[in-house]
């Protein structure tokens, strides 16, 4: 067990694959000579070399691209797209393209390609770099999304990642870089899993298993990316203050979901708080509110809630940029409005129902 | 406005190594057999269409067939081609079944995409045709990360990539010819100019015309050959093959052809005057490969014949296959969205174990359910039980 940043865990999970796939093939803006935007692929091109780790033009739509067409023949490549934002310039390639050709062309051919990309707010990079776009990615058939909150998961998911036949969106939290998590550096003890193949056991996160962040009786918040985090600090609080257990899920990936588990959980406490920074309309948490109401209505004491980001373009200035996503005031409030208690820190923010 | 050359003017000058001359006989009698398959192939289509037995749009390359022939004959069997929703011709070229082709413009299970892509999106990874895109520019991408693929791997394949005047507006063609060149990639960029991109003309479509140049300012040298004459276009397009293949750097190929039809078959051609196309038929590709090859003696007009009646009994042939191609099942709907390995649980986002236990049970009775069109991707116990066995197996070896 080792105490790693989320950037170093990732690091770690792009040197471990690099080292035991010669097919793993690294392609971004700025990821080699210049170490990453974020450093996270800091020290991979002197230790692989150029033609592993390759610095791209600033193309995105063609970096991916190139990464689709060298998936379906043989490579398994890992693009890093510098922001979210900066997807949507490659959304033709990823949508039309990396989603679509395993099934257009009748599975003949497959994309087995990373995309990474930062997300979220925080930093004052205003309307064009500081988005949370998991829900656009989401909505795609052949996509699979992760959106990994801590470092250990970082380095399990995208170990997975690479190590699977389809295309996954890769969103990782830019306030999340610097933070550190203990990341195991193999598989609990009594668990075997085999996805080594060659070599000793490794800590690997499968896709489609929520991570039960903490356990707790009265309410479930689902927090998505960042927003787990956030979640767990508001459900200290809710203990501490108000004598609330709740008990705060992760999914991890959105697709595959393990509604599973958030179905199990909602059976057992009855209500339900979804927490996510992006925006209310078409969001996660409007996808998960549908879900638990169709496939676990019998279960609900009150209508799934959902706190999410502002239906803004994130702003420049800091303190309408603070208003702008969840903070752990409004997952409280949210909370104890489910529980049909009064809450005043709500008052600020987002609205915590996303209604606009 | 810049004067921009008439039509007529753009017919290429030849480049390189254009002796013109004919292949052995033997070669040149599969050219104009492949050459005459694809234009008869093509005019079956359109009357499919017409009788409503092809849906969607249905794009033909009638008139660009020494276009096809002479650039996909310059390749080796293990190199790559790539193509746009214009790809029928390119699929048939590159030996895919016409039975095949035709059954994916049925939307049949025996359609070279199983029914999943049709017109626009033809493919047979076999063959290494790598597929018709829909997407205007879309392939130039994909074709760069094929080449870098072969180069990776230290093989000597080259990747031709086919594209229309109106793809070299796309950011994808700088972004890709730049690229290309940067990282040396072994990619022939083709671009087919057809005069048209869609029913806009060249000279209002793209400040330069002369669109072998197109590529000069990102490091992608030109050449142009007679998309018209697959003699021409054969040699020109070996000459960039060879270069590509050996000197590992891209090069653009501007191919001067003339679409016949339409841009596809809902197109009432207002754009062009019929005295244009009279024009350009006058260069037909196919009767003038023909006289070549009569009046060099290698075929005689008997032989020309048979050559076109064997085209029209193989596309008989391939409508019959087609008409007789079940439609794919049901219970395929979902087939083939994800690849599901043993790590695969839960891919279907919204699948729960209450409902595969609910699947397990039904299963049986539902079989056959889901083929009336109604939204089967809101429905989620549609979601066939074949899958969900899979997601079973999958659990059970992981756990």
């Amino acid at each position: 067990m080792a105490q790693l940043r989320y950037r170093e865990a990732l690091n770690a999970a792009l040197r471990e694959e690099l080292a035991r796939d010669e097919r793993v093939v690294l392609m971004g803006e700025d990821i080699g000579v210049f170490g990453g935007a974020f450093k996270v692929t800091e020290g991979l091109l002197e230790e692989f070399g150029e033609r592993r780790v390759r610095d791209t033009p600033i193309s995105e739509n063609t970096i991916v691209g190139v990464g689709v067409g060298a998936a379906m023949t043989g490579l398994r490549p890992v693009v890093e797209l510098m922001t979210i934002n900066f997807a949507l310039l490659a959304f033709d390639q990823i949508v039309n393209h990396a989603a679509h050709i395993h099934y257009m062309f009748g599975g003949q051919a497959n994309v087995p390609l990373v995309v990474r990309m930062p997300q979220g707010a925080g930093h004052q990079l205003g309307p064009t770099h500081s988005h949370c776009l998991e829900a656009l990615f989401l909505h795609v058939p052949g996509l699979l999304v992760a959106v990994p909150a801590t470092a250990a998961d970082a380095k399990g998911l995208l170990k997975t990642a690479i190590r699977d036949e389809n295309p996954v969106i890769f969103i990782e939290h830019e306030s999340l870089y610097g933070v550190r998590d203990e990341v195991p550096d193999s598989p609990p003890a009594g668990t075997v899993d085999d996805g080594g193949r060659a070599g000793a056991p490794e800590h690997l996160v499968h896709f489609g298993q929520a991570r039960i962040a903490r356990e707790g009786t009265d309410v479930t918040v689902v927090g998505i990316s960042r927003m787990a985090r956030t979640a767990e600090r508001a459900a200290q609080t809710l203990a501490d203050e108000h004598g609330v257990q709740a008990e705060v899920i992760d999914p991890r990936t959105l697709r595959p979901l393990d509604l599973d588990t958030i179905l199990t959980s909602v059976a057992k406490t009855n209500r339900c708080v979804t927490v996510e920074e992006g925006w209310p309309h078409g969001g996660v948490g409007a996808n998960l509110a549908a879900l638990i109401t169709e496939q676990g209505f019998d279960d609900l004491d009150a209508p799934v809630r959902r706190v999410t980001g502002a239906d803004v373009p994130m702003p420049y200035s800091k303190p309408l940029e603070d208003m702008a996503y969840p903070h752990e005031a409004q997952v409280v409030g949210a909370v104890l409005q489910t529980l049909e208690r009064t809450s005043g820190s709500a008052a600020a923010g987002p609205r915590a129902s996303g209604a606009a | 406005m810049q004067s921009a050359p008439e039509p007529d003017q753009a017919t290429p000058e030849s480049e390189g190594a254009r002796a013109g001359r004919l292949p052995d006989a033997e070669r040149a009698r599969e050219w104009l057999s492949t050459m005459t398959l694809i234009r008869r192939f093509e005019e079956r289509a359109g009357e499919m269409y017409a009788r409503a037995k092809v849906g969607g749009f249905l794009h033909l390359s009638i008139g660009e067939e020494a276009t096809i022939v002479g650039s996909a004959r310059a390749l080796r069997a293990e190199d790559y081609l790539i193509s746009t929703y214009r790809s029928h011709g390119h699929a048939l070229v590159r030996g895919t079944p016409p039975e095949n082709v035709m059954a994916e413009l049925f939307g049949r299970v025996d359609g070279c995409s199983h029914g999943r892509g049709g017109s626009m999106h033809m493919f047979d990874l076999a063959r290494r045709f790598m597929g018709g895109y829909g997407i205007v520019g879309g392939n130039l991408p994909i074709a760069a990360g094929i080449a870098l693929a072969s180069d990776y791997k230290g093989a000597d394949e080259v990747t031709l990539c086919t594209f229309g005047d109106g793809a070299s507006n796309q950011g994808t063609f700088g972004e890709t010819l730049n690229i290309a060149a940067l990282w040396r990639l072994p990619v022939v960029f083709m671009v087919t100019n057809n005069q048209f991109g869609m029913g806009t003309a060249l000279r209002r479509h793209s400040a330069v015309t002369d669109l072998r140049r197109k590529g000069e300012s990102l490091g992608v040298p030109g050449m142009r050959c007679d998309g018209m004459d697959v003699l021409d276009t054969y040699a020109v397009v070996c000459e960039a093959v060879a270069r590509v293949r050996e000197e590992r750097r891209p090069v653009l190929v501007e191919a001067v052809t003339y679409r016949f039809r339409g841009h596809s078959m809902a197109d009432p051609e207002q754009y062009r005057t019929k005295e244009e196309v009279a024009r350009w038929r006058e260069r037909d590709p196919l009767p003038a490969f023909a006289k070549r090859l009569i009046d060099a003696g290698v075929i005689d007009e008997a032989e020309r014949e048979r050559a076109d009646e064997r085209a029209l009994a193989r596309v008989d042939a391939a409508v019959e296959f087609a008409e007789a191609s079940p439609f794919p099942a049901p219970e395929s709907l979902y087939d083939d969205v994800y690849v599901l390995d043993r790590e695969a649980r839960g891919r279907y986002s919204v699948e729960t174990a209450a409902q595969r236990a609910r699947e397990a049970g039904a299963g049986a009775a539902r079989a056959g359910a889901g083929g009336d069109g109604a939204s089967a991707g809101s429905a989620n116990d549609e979601i066939p039980k074949q899958l969900s066995d899979a997601l079973a197996a999958g659990e059970e070896a992981t756990s």
